[in-house]
């Protein structure tokens, strides 16, 4: 399929215009949730192993002390998914001005939560963590750590990217509410991601 | 791109009330982490509240109850089966704390 054959929102035209999409989904729609089944694979593959080497450890740290961080960032996450949610929602009624503010909104709660993961970080690195080694116990909880934390992380910052690249050309008129509503599934993807970091990485090892 | 009328025209209302049911199963997870539980009870409990969200999540906030039914038969089933087919190494894990190195 050339690109000629293809309008602005993915839809076939000319001669392959009659053949049915799987499922009927928008073609854009489903390469996202073909990503998002993909990247379930990855992070749950992660968090497998993750849970393999904690349960084969005798000496597992337990470095957090407090939840007030990590229910910060989730607070913020999820909020996030609200406000991306409306968003998506103004998109659609075609309220431009008030889709393009709630997805900025959404940006900026995804840069506090970076924000407020990069401090924790820094405050394990300083208590002598690291990818290697710890203060604690069990070297391989840092690399564990720093790996689910920075892929989650990583997938965040490139929501942000995304949100913001989006939410301008939306403003400027070159994407529509469609893709408003396909950035908004990779977001709560991201979202629902760390409803699963949180109990395994962080609740299972509080300090007390 | 069409998306389903379901979903385009319902209200805020439902978003609020699941933002509010995710909001207080998260903070559920919080309560079950001070209880005083085996590692093992405290797991399951935890998973189990987390599958619930992302049930949640996937089925309202990502819309896929709207979807073609085909269509959630076909990621549900993709996904259960691979989640699970991850999980036939954990009797092993359990050797590890007498039998690896690197977990020392």
């Amino acid at each position: 399929m050339s690109q000629a054959d293809l309008t602005m929102d993915g839809h076939p035209t000319g001669p392959i215009a009659g053949i049915e999409r799987p499922f009927s989904i928008p073609t854009k729609k489903l390469a996202m949730w073909l990503f998002i089944i993909a990247d379930t694979m990855t992070f749950a593959a992660c968090l497998v192993a993750y849970g393999f080497v904690r349960n084969g450890s005798a000496t597992w740290p337990r470095p957090f002390p407090s939840i007030t961080n990590v229910a910060s960032m989730t607070f913020i996450l999820l909020t996030s998914s609200l406000t991306m949610l409306i968003g998506s929602r103004s998109a659609n009624k075609g309220d431009k001005a008030g889709a393009f503010r709630w997805i900025m909104i959404t940006a900026l709660l995804g840069i506090a939560f970076a924000f407020l993961h990069l401090r924790e970080w820094s405050e394990l690195i300083d208590k002598g963590m690291t990818l290697f080694k710890n203060p604690w116990g069990d070297p391989l909880f840092g690399a564990s750590f720093f790996s689910i934390t920075g892929l989650h992380l990583t997938h965040v910052t490139a929501g942000v990217i995304a949100l913001i690249v989006v939410g301008l050309r939306y403003k400027g008129g070159r994407y529509n509410a469609d893709d408003i509503e396909v950035l908004g599934l990779y977001w709560h993807f991201v979202d629902l991601v760390w409803m699963f970091v949180v109990p395994l990485v962080y609740l299972l090892n509080l300090a007390h | 791109m069409t998306t389903s009328d379901a979903h385009k025209n319902s209200g805020i209302g439902k978003d609020m009330i699941v933002y509010v049911c995710l909001l207080a199963l998260a903070g559920l997870q919080f309560v079950i982490a001070y209880q005083n539980l085996d590692p093992a009870q405290m797991l399951t409990r935890m998973l189990a509240v987390a599958f619930v969200e992302a049930g949640l999540a996937v089925l309202f906030f990502m819309h896929l109850w709207t979807e073609k039914r085909s269509f959630v038969v076909f990621v549900l089933v993709f996904t259960i089966f691979v989640l699970l087919t991850m999980q036939y190494g954990w009797t092993d894990s359990t050797r590890m704390v007498v039998g690896a190195p690197f977990s020392r």
